[in-house]
């Protein structure tokens, strides 16, 4: 690829995402635009780039934005954050909330919705103890396509295999041609709303649990400090943030510290801990 | 090393999974239907079984009941892996005392993620 044409669209992608994209992703940037291209009729990537340059078509760069930014999905992705969710974070939020009975949390990268509805059918699962809670979902993405897909709940035979549990499968979703359904009550447990996480995430209140997994990687340090410490905010003094795999806070932000023997798992620091009971 | 079953009357299917599974450390052992399948657990029982539904001689069903139905310490954990992708044989699969089902065409991935949920990886 042309090195002034990659330039451009990663510096464009950077500006409307914070998306950092390096020389060496020159491929991923070709293979995914590419359908975007044939879409709008271009006869190539570096037609579409050239026409860019010409005119900044609105429609056309958030399209790309979203190409660039949709990310694969599967249900209970890696297991274990599921596991701890279930054995460790829902017992705590049991205890520590029983007074007022109600929790918040937060899957801030939620592309096609499998990390909520995960989430959701850990909490159906645990009904029993949940009588007379009131626990909401928020699922956000910056991409409005992938959000009309959460919503909708409707995968491939291929996607709703990945990660899900027969047993689940059977009690959760129904077949809707070759695709399968997740069920009404569980697509009600979620909102799903538009955002950015370069934006203050003040509007969206305080939360219990945020989920920001596989996202981290996407951008620079400076960016993924002042994203977590907006996090930081959000979150109960004694709440939990969830990180992908391969993510650390480590050298990135003094907000969080690593929740001891929960590998992926995060706290507020102790300082912003104690200041947040105190106010 | 665990051992796993494979019982598919398709050449190529056992093929692929022989491929995907020896990569997550199985020792493979195929069978080409049911019957094939129940002579080789009966004298040697495997950790795993892989399992198509539509075999001639002997089914994929029938052989899991035949399965199940057999006095032995240890039963293995069934995976159906199948055409048949509609909720009324999934649930008479899991009725018959499949462990997990996947619906084909499957991939390395769906196959590691099925046998992480049963404990076998």
């Amino acid at each position: 690829m042309n090195p002034s044409d990659f330039e451009l669209i990663a510096g464009l992608l950077k500006q409307r995402s914070g998306l950092v994209l390096t020389p060496d992703k020159g491929y991923l940037l070709e293979s995914r635009l590419s359908s975007v291209a044939r879409r709008w009729d271009f006869k190539s990537f570096e037609e579409m780039v050239q026409s860019i340059r010409a005119k900044r078509d609105e429609k056309l760069l958030s399209e790309i934005t979203e190409a660039m930014t949709t990310n694969e999905s599967f249900f209970f992705r890696d297991t274990k954050p599921f596991d701890q969710f279930r054995d460790l974070v829902l017992p705590h939020l049991l205890t520590a909330r029983a007074a007022k009975r109600s929790f918040r949390i937060w899957s801030a990268a939620c592309s096609t919705g499998q990390e909520p509805y995960s989430l959701a059918m850990l909490l159906k699962e645990a009904e029993s103890k949940l009588a007379g809670w009131r626990i909401e979902i928020i699922a956000t993405d910056l991409s409005n396509e992938v959000l009309d897909k959460a919503k909708e709940g409707l995968y491939t035979q291929f996607e709703a295999q990945r990660g899900l549990p027969i047993t689940l499968l059977m009690k959760y979703f129904t077949q809707a041609g070759d695709h399968w359904q997740i069920s009404p009550e569980l697509r009600k447990m979620i909102t799903f709303k538009t955002f950015n996480l370069l934006e203050s995430p003040a509007s969206l209140g305080q939360f219990d649990v945020i989920f920001l997994r596989n996202v981290l990687i996407y951008f620079d340090p400076p960016t993924k400090g002042k994203i977590l410490e907006g996090m930081s905010r959000q979150l109960a003094s004694d709440g939990f943030l969830y990180l992908g795999g391969a993510e650390t806070v480590l050298g990135v932000s003094d907000k969080f510290k690593p929740k001891q023997g929960q590998r992926g798992i995060y706290e507020l620091s102790q300082t912003e801990g104690a200041l947040a009971a105190a106010s | 090393m665990k051992s796993c079953l494979i019982v598919d009357d398709s050449k190529v299917v056992r093929m692929v999974a022989r491929k995907i599974l020896e990569g997550f450390n199985f020792d493979i052992a195929e069978a080409e239907d049911g019957q094939k399948a129940l002579d080789h657990c009966r004298a040697s029982m495997p950790d795993a079984v892989l399992l198509d539904w539509n075999m001639p001689v002997m089914s994929g069903i029938e052989f899991l009941r035949a399965l199940r139905a057999m006095d032995v310490a240890d039963q293995p954990v069934v995976v159906f892996c199948t055409t048949e992708n509609d909720m009324k044989h999934i649930q008479d699969a899991i009725q018959a005392g499949a462990n997990e089902y996947i619906m084909k065409p499957f991939d390395s991935e769906i196959i590691q993620s099925k046998f992480t949920q049963v404990g076998l990886i």
